[in-house]
């Protein structure tokens, strides 16, 4: 057969591509299917609450001073067991990330030393003007499941004015 | 007879029909390609504009005519304009001598299923395909473009090259049917297709039509990854739909071509009875032969320019002026001895000079690895 291969190569090439119009095709029909994400993929951004609702955010600005883009603005104000946003002294009253500068690179998420900011898995962001592309605090914030883990909260005085660091593992993966 | 109003109102309505039909041809055989492509490569291609993807060729059109059109400021203006009309207008009146049918009376008249049957078709089907090349060397000149003037230059090399093989496979078959009306050509397959008494004929058309409007494995005037866009590549909005136009209209010509002179045409089962079956049944052979040239496209990598050249003027051409000798033997023999056993040769020396003709190819490149190592 190998005198003829100049020919019956090119035929075999033909052969395959012929083939492989039977195999299913890989194509995810994209908005209406959708793959789910990694487990370490670093979308839009999730401002975490507690279990009780007090949010985990203690507005010190280690996000906004690891961030390398300078994306992300915080102010904080202060806690009273009357008013309470967050454990400890203080929370982030004003918290914005501009999404038009993050460049999705995590370093918030790691200096952030309650875990309350968190890079999640909603890719989808578009706008049609640069002023929505600055997303605030209402919208970063995770939902709560009930109205009464809203915040701020009513507390039980000194109970949450002591620690604003939790006790946190390692990670695991 | 010319007097008569109503032929010219025939001619007329058959013009525009057959303008139509390639144009939304055109249309369509951008989507076929890109859904047969996809599959290929095992994706799905366009499937959002309407069902199947089926408006998509509109939304290209809106998206093509809408775009702005940019002219190169130190460009030939007037040929820059002209260029891609010149490579369209040929690819369009081309399709005049193709013949779809017979004939059948409608509104108490006959009505021909072909444009004109000049006796010369063959000859103008060869002339009128050799003015699109001027289009596109026209359209690498007046860019003022170091890419676009070596497309074209490439382009008017290779199309010049590979027509005189063309122009030989159209002999073969002329010789067989002893006349250069299509109409004749396709007539006299009635008893047997060309392709069964001279396949090697028909693969040279094949592979010559591939270069002749720049198809792969033969796109070196439109490589993206050498040339950009090749003689395109200052083209935009619908000037550069005009080429795009042409091109695709010259593969469906072509392959219509290709069904009339070695297919059989028109020609299927009870297509005496109802004459219109022709075009339905010529459409099928052009889809299938269309599906041909997307398959090469998928398959095989762009061959290398001097190999291009070097296949077309030491394989393609010797080949094909033997086929012609051995087509013309076969029937002169056959004529002069009164024998059928003549003409029954043609395949049989045909294809053992095509596999005789591998073998050399196989040497020949086993020589130049050997003088490498």
């Amino acid at each position: 057969m190998s005198v003829l291969d100049p020919a019956w190569e090119l035929l075999r090439g033909l052969w395959i591509t012929l083939k492989s119009i039977g195999e299913k095709p890989v194509t995810y029909q994209y908005p209406e299917q959708k793959r789910e994400v990694r487990p370490r993929f670093r979308g839009r951004h999730v401002l975490k609450r507690y279990d009780n609702g007090l949010e985990k955010c203690i507005g010190c600005s280690l996000c906004a001073a690891a961030c390398p883009a300078d994306a992300i603005f915080v102010e904080a104000a202060e806690n009273t067991d009357e008013r309470r946003f967050s454990p400890g002294e203080r929370y982030a009253s004003t918290y914005e990330i501009n999404m038009l500068r993050c460049i999705y690179c995590g370093y918030c998420e790691d200096a952030c030393p309650t875990e309350a900011i968190v890079l999640g898995d909603n890719y989808e962001l578009s706008f049609f003007d640069r002023r929505s592309a600055i997303y605030d605090k209402e919208m970063l914030l995770e939902p709560v499941s009930s109205p009464e883990m809203l915040t701020p909260q009513k507390v039980e005085p000194g109970k949450y004015s002591r620690r604003s660091v939790p006790e946190m593992k390692d990670p695991q993966d | 007879m010319l007097s008569d109003w109503t032929l010219w109102l025939e001619w007329f309505i058959k013009a525009l029909v057959l303008i139509f039909a390639l144009l939304g041809g055109f249309a369509y055989l951008t989507w076929y390609e890109r859904r047969a492509l996809a599959r290929i490569q095992t994706r799905i291609g366009p499937n959002r504009a309407g069902p199947f993807g089926l408006l998509q060729p509109i939304a290209d059109a809106i998206k093509l005519i809408f775009k702005e059109e940019l002219v190169p400021s130190k460009a030939d203006k007037i040929l820059f304009f002209w260029a891609p009309v010149i490579t369209l207008v040929p690819s369009i009146i081309i399709a005049a001598v193709i013949p779809w049918g017979t004939r059948f009376t409608a509104f108490g008249r006959e009505i021909t299923l072909y444009l004109a049957d000049i006796n010369v078709g063959v000859l103008y089907l060869m002339s009128i395909a050799s003015i699109a090349v001027y289009g596109i060397v026209l359209a690498g000149w007046a860019s003022n473009s170091k890419y676009a003037i070596l497309g074209g230059l490439r382009a008017s090399a290779q199309m010049i090259s590979y027509e005189l093989s063309l122009g030989f496979s159209f002999v073969t078959s002329i010789i067989l049917a002893n006349s250069m009306s299509m109409l004749d050509i396709v007539k006299e397959q009635e008893r047997v297709w060309f392709v069964v008494i001279q396949p090697v004929g028909a693969l040279i058309f094949w592979i010559a039509t591939l270069a002749e409007v720049n198809r792969a494995p033969f796109d070196m005037p439109e490589a993206e990854q050498e040339l950009t866009a090749g003689y395109h590549s200052e083209y935009s909005g619908m000037k550069f739909a005009l080429f795009f136009m042409a091109e695709y209209q010259k593969m469906i010509v072509i392959c219509a071509i290709l069904a009339a002179l070695y297919f059989g045409g028109y020609l299927g089962p009870f297509v005496d009875k109802y004459p219109l079956l022709g075009p339905f049944y010529m459409f099928i052979k052009i889809v299938v032969l269309l599906f041909g040239m997307i398959w090469v496209r998928a398959t095989w990598p762009r061959i290398r320019y001097d190999r291009l050249m070097s296949f077309g003027w030491k394989v393609m051409l010797p080949l094909s002026l033997a086929i012609t000798f051995i087509t013309a033997m076969g029937i002169v023999f056959a004529d002069i001895y009164h024998n059928q056993i003549f003409y029954w040769a043609i395949p049989l020396i045909s294809v053992l000079l095509g596999v005789f003709t591998v073998v050399m190819i196989y040497r020949e490149l086993r020589r130049k690895a050997y003088e490498r190592a």
